[in-house]
């Protein structure tokens, strides 16, 4: 087999998929929309992620943010290192790397029919998000829905629209946030746990979503350990470092998962035995 | 399948006719080091440089699967990527039982779910001639791991059987080169009962440490040592070189780095080694290590020998018993069966 007839799957082979869209939610989130140069479409489950790059800078793990339904797909980059930095001065038309999907995604048939609660900090929103609008626009199959969302401080604050869009939506109730508090901030200043008591829906019925910083999980599990959540009905959405992204690498293990194969959504219960998980 | 005898003189003969062949032939040659001569796998020039009496190599011929670096894509700045497959063949002579173990171990992990036609590739062009354990060394415990002699996975096995080797064929690929021996005999049945007493030698005798119960027993036996003090015990002088990982047979986690050309136009994804006892290895952006302790790090490998790869792979144990982690720890705490053995003094196997 050589370069010109490889006829077998290169996993590590990126496509290329051209920005469509690209805008700033704040001073570090940018917003991008993207379609296959192929025209095919990702293909993917609400909650999985893609391996993100740029030849000659490198490539990272960006969780998809939008609903399997639609065309094409989106993503926000936190610019944070490297290639993310790069990623901030692409503009629409400009061109990245995508392999995937990867990962398990949400079990949206098991969650149908449930009031679902989403608790989200910061960029955790991104990910939820594909499952947001997933369940909102099939709202028929779905119990209430309540969506958390707790920011540092004000101007970090993103889908601001998309928060409000949804409040709007009948069955759907937005409770948001921040830690710091702000002057043209006229809501809850408290971290996102503040407003689990604030929830009018049974936590105990509820299918409980969870996705923010590493440090935000132990929080929200013993808040909802209080509230006498059984951990079968808690799923999280973990972040480690997934390299390869098809279970080889090693990077992302915790214990004996890989996250890029049996993750990043776990439901809490299955983490039991996975001592590094949280 | 056949199994033939070479007398020395037709063995060498048949190594410099590979050698002599169009294929690239790699066996174990004794290297002048630093620290007083070794041996490792390199490319013969001619049979004389073949040491198949060797004790144990620097490095284990993992690394003509899975090499240090390699090139997976090549790329143009900025735009397409296209892949980079090596289809070069080679003829690898001196594989020990416990390494072509490992090596029937990464070829199931790399297959397994999403297939790595990099590795794959590679493994298939390998033609392995492998060979019994003449000279134990210093640290082997392959004994105590169940690896001291090896079924499946070579192309030919070579036991040196004092004035010849008996050969075996394990594929047809290795009938097809054995048959170009001249010279070869079809092995008698003394011949035979020579080989076997060597085999059954190094069953028991590839053990400088031994470890206190049975292979099958480390994923139960951890399954309970998850908080043992043996991980702070031993971390505490660990110095997180990753020798360990690098020398190990059964380590297979690597790192992808991009590298632009001169030119600043074109370049090449490439794959390097990487080892989870490293410091940096879970880290994330924004600095976050999700596996920071020394003593996590230290245990992490030491699960993944035991517990965690195994699940992998049907149940076996991802030690193979070669002790180049022995070897290679400067602070003398790598040594896996020192750390089972220690969690034995308190929790027994159930």
């Amino acid at each position: 087999m050589c370069d010109c007839c490889s006829s077998e799957k290169d996993i590590y082979l990126p496509e290329l998929a051209t920005i469509t869209k690209a805008e700033m939610m704040n001073q570090t989130e940018m917003f991008m929309h993207l379609e296959f140069d192929s025209g095919k479409e990702l293909g993917h489950q609400a909650g999985q992620f893609v391996e993100v790059s740029i030849a000659g800078i490198g490539e990272a793990p960006i969780s998809v943010s939008s609903s399997p339904q639609q065309k094409g797909f989106e993503m926000v980059i936190r610019n944070v290192g490297r290639l993310t930095n790069a990623i901030h001065g692409l503009k629409a038309g400009d061109k990245l790397g995508i392999r995937g999907p990867y990962g398990s995604g949400y079990p949206v048939d098991e969650l149908k029919g449930k009031d679902l609660v989403f608790i989200c900090g910061g960029i955790g929103l991104v990910p939820q998000r594909s499952l947001i609008n997933y369940v909102v626009s099939n709202k028929d199959e779905y119990g209430k829905i309540v969506i958390l969302q707790g920011t540092k401080e004000y101007e970090q604050r993103i889908y601001t629209e998309d928060l409000k869009k949804w409040d709007d939506i009948d069955g759907v109730t937005v409770l948001e946030t921040i830690d710091v508090a702000h002057d043209s901030w006229k809501g809850n200043v408290g971290v996102v746990t503040t407003l689990i008591p604030k929830i009018e829906v049974d936590l105990t019925a509820a299918m409980n979503l969870v996705c923010g910083p590493p440090i935000m999980y132990k929080f929200v599990l013993m808040a909802l350990q209080e509230k006498k959540v059984s951990h079968d009905n808690i799923f999280v959405n973990l972040e480690r470092r997934m390299k390869c992204g098809v279970g080889k690498c090693g990077h992302c293990q915790m214990n004996d998962q890989y996250v890029c194969q049996t993750g990043p959504v776990y439901r809490y219960s299955e983490l039991a035995s996975v001592p590094e998980a949280i | 399948m056949s199994i033939k005898k070479l007398s020395k003189d037709v063995f060498k003969s048949f190594v410099d006719a590979l050698i002599a062949s169009d294929q690239q032939v790699i066996g174990v040659k004794e290297k002048v080091q630093a620290k007083g001569n070794r041996f490792a796998f390199d490319n013969l020039q001619s049979a004389d440089q073949l040491r198949l009496d060797y004790d144990i190599t620097l490095l284990p011929p993992k690394k003509y699967m899975l090499p240090q670096d390699e090139t997976l894509l090549t790329f143009k700045v900025a735009g397409e990527s296209k892949s980079k497959i090596d289809n070069s063949k080679l003829i690898l002579i001196g594989v020990h039982p416990y390494d072509m173990i490992a090596i029937n171990q990464m070829d199931e992990l790399f297959s397994q779910d999403q297939q790595d036609n990099h590795y794959m590739t590679r493994r298939k062009n390998i033609t392995i001639i492998a060979c019994d354990v003449a000279t134990p060394s210093k640290n082997v415990f392959a004994s105590s791991m169940g690896t001291a002699t090896v079924e499946s996975g070579f192309d030919i096995l070579l036991t040196d059987i004092g004035d010849a080797y008996v050969a075996q064929a394990g594929t047809d690929k290795g009938e097809k080169l054995l048959a170009k021996a001249s010279g070869a005999v079809n092995a008698s049945d003394d011949d035979l009962a020579k080989r076997k007493a060597i085999q059954d030698k190094n069953k028991d005798a590839l053990n400088k440490h031994k470890l206190n119960c049975k292979p099958s027993d480390l994923p139960g036996l951890l399954e309970k040592a998850y908080d043992h003090p043996v991980w702070e015990e031993k971390a505490k002088t660990c110095y997180s070189c990753g020798s360990c990982n690098t020398t190990c047979p059964t380590c297979y986690c690597f790192d992808v780095q991009d590298q632009v050309n001169w030119d600043l136009k074109t370049g090449q994804r490439e794959r390097s080694w990487d080892g989870c006892l490293l410091e940096n290895f879970a880290n994330v952006a924004g600095d976050h290590n999700f596996r920071k302790p020394r003593e996590a790090r230290f245990r992490h490998r030491l699960y993944r020998k035991g517990k965690y790869v195994p699940t992998k792979i049907g149940g076996q144990i991802a030690c193979v018993g070669c002790g180049r982690c022995i070897n290679g720890c400067i602070p003398d705490i790598a040594n896996p069966v020192a750390v089972y053995n220690r969690i034995l003094e308190d929790i027994k196997p159930d």
